[in-house]
């Protein structure tokens, strides 16, 4: 059973219409702009099912925009982030697609960072403001950035996991939830760590530092 | 946990042997999970209530009527004729004010989802406008939010908040019973009389369907705020009158979940249904695509 607190039901502020369309979307793109490490230069959303038959009406599209622009969904610029982005010369185009995926407010953004780095993300929006991630660069992952969540690509060998939660026991940091998911063995990796605490980003330093089959490690 | 409760009668059992009242639990609750302080917390919820406050402002302000797709102008429609309304000047400026908010929704303003963005309406109107014309302060309005959010999080562990699992009754439902239950508390009540002003909300529109025109949050919902602030007025004064409802605030709880669960998909927020499917509304739906 999931744990309410009072502020999920009164809160959270954001801007209307549409907590799942709306305020969901915003933060799907607020995912893919801290995934390109807060700088994206491009972007190509495509919206399925639910969020393709009414997002216009709902402004998914301007929602999703304003995420990769870094804005919050409460923020409320959010209504003209379409401009926004225009005037801050990013190249960013949202396409509806009729296609039927597993989830029916599903987005898919592939976003390319100022260095070239390319990321492929998969997101459903999944009801009251709350999101699912579901894929990360073709590997099927599920976390909900429920909290300060900790992304880190790897390649699959003996004894990473055991040097980043090293890391994290040094820094005195409780993890809640932790997840391994790869795409074949020995291939690439992804862990996903959910904390209780605030992270620091020297600890992201920290953790690159000591675990060389660390390839890159993101702040969600 | 000390503070820790998954029914109504958790809040009373609680209630007895805290000597407090339903708000203070609920604040209690959370700093016991969340391990922040009393006035974090405090402060956070005032937040809230400012941007509440804000967002009727905004839905009533006649140079600048916040309009949807399909809606908008009608809050200020009823503001301008409460003088003369049947149900009273004080209603039907509380009910005005509900719908002010979601119109304000629907042009993308900014709101507090309570719990909803589609039912966020009717806890702004009740607790504000209704709170203010009874002389309460905002200490005493947040106060409110918090018996509100305690009623909300026993429905949401017990039954659903969400239109697309439980139909528009999970959604203005729960929202008119949270407020219902908070109106009570403010006006004095003690706990049994508050779950008691929550059950009849909740039942007064028990298997109401999430038929939204055109998928949007815009048609009924407006309206259905406009009701859900009455229903919640309404149903905290037959519990203050004394007038108790012969199920429990648990047990309507469970029936919302079972109807919920009996309700076909098509009245679940797919806009397939109900209200979505008339002539009409296919026709306006045309003009999103």
């Amino acid at each position: 059973m999931k744990e309410y607190g009072v502020f999920d039901l009164i809160g959270p502020q954001m801007i209307g219409p549409s907590s799942s369309h709306t305020a969901g979307a915003a933060r799907l793109g607020g995912v893919a702009y801290r995934l390109a490490n807060r700088k994206i230069k491009k972007a190509r959303v495509t919206l399925y099912g639910s969020f393709a038959d009414t997002g216009k009406g709902h402004g998914t599209d301007k929602a999703i925009v304003a995420g990769l622009l870094g804005l919050s969904p409460d923020d409320s610029r959010l209504r003209d982030s379409l401009q926004l982005a225009a005037e801050q010369k990013k190249d960013i185009t949202v396409e509806f697609s009729g296609q039927s995926m597993n989830h029916p407010n599903t987005a898919r953004i592939v976003v390319e960072d100022e260095k070239g780095r390319v990321i492929d993300l998969l997101g459903a929006s999944v009801g009251g403001g709350s999101i699912e991630i579901q894929g990360i660069n073709g590997m099927e992952v599920s976390f909900g950035c429920e909290y300060p969540t900790i992304l880190i690509f790897h390649r699959d060998r003996p004894g990473v996991i055991n040097k980043v939660t090293g890391v994290l026991a040094e820094e005195k940091i409780n993890i809640a939830f932790m997840r391994v998911f790869r795409n074949s063995r020995w291939q690439n990796a992804c862990m996903i760590i959910e904390t209780d605490g605030e992270i620091r980003s020297e600890l992201l330093e920290h953790i690159r530092k000591e675990a060389e089959d660390v390839t890159e490690v993101c702040m969600l | 946990m000390r503070y820790g409760f998954h029914h109504g009668k958790d809040l009373c059992e609680i209630s007895r042997r805290e000597n407090i009242p339903v708000s203070e639990i609920m604040l209690r609750n959370e700093m016991e999970k969340s391990e922040r302080s009393r006035e974090e917390i405090l402060r956070e919820m005032h937040s809230n209530l400012v941007v509440m406050r804000e967002s009727i402002k905004k839905g009533l302000d006649e140079n600048e009527t916040p309009h949807g797709l399909f809606t908008g102008g009608d809050a200020v429609k009823l503001m301008s004729f409460a003088k003369q309304s049947s149900m009273g000047t004080d209603m039907a400026e509380v009910v005005a004010s509900a719908m002010a908010v979601v119109e304000f929704n629907a042009a993308m303003g900014k709101i507090v989802a309570a719990p909803t963005a589609g039912a966020s309406g009717i806890l702004p109107a009740v607790l504000i406008v209704c709170g203010e014309k009874k002389g309460f302060d905002d200490e005493k309005i947040c106060r409110g939010l918090f018996t509100a959010g305690a009623i909300g999080c026993i429905i949401a562990k017990n039954a659903c908040i969400a239109g697309a699992s439980g139909g528009c009754q999970a959604e203005t439902g729960s929202a008119a019973a949270m407020a219902a239950g908070a109106l009570a508390e403010l006006c004095g009540a003690d706990v049994s009389v508050v779950l008691d002003a929550a059950a009849m909300a909740l039942k007064n529109i028990m298997g109401l369907v999430c038929d939204p025109v055109g998928g949007l949050v815009e048609c009924p919902c407006i309206k259905r705020n406009a009701i859900g602030a009455a229903n919640a007025i309404l149903s905290c004064d037959l519990a203050l009158a004394g007038i108790k409802s012969l199920i429990p605030f648990d047990e309507v709880v469970e029936a919302m979940q079972r109807v919920g669960c009996q309700m076909h998909s098509d009245l679940k927020e797919t806009a397939r249904g109900g209200l979505a499917a008339t002539p009409t509304a296919q026709k306006l739906s045309e003009r999103l695509m």
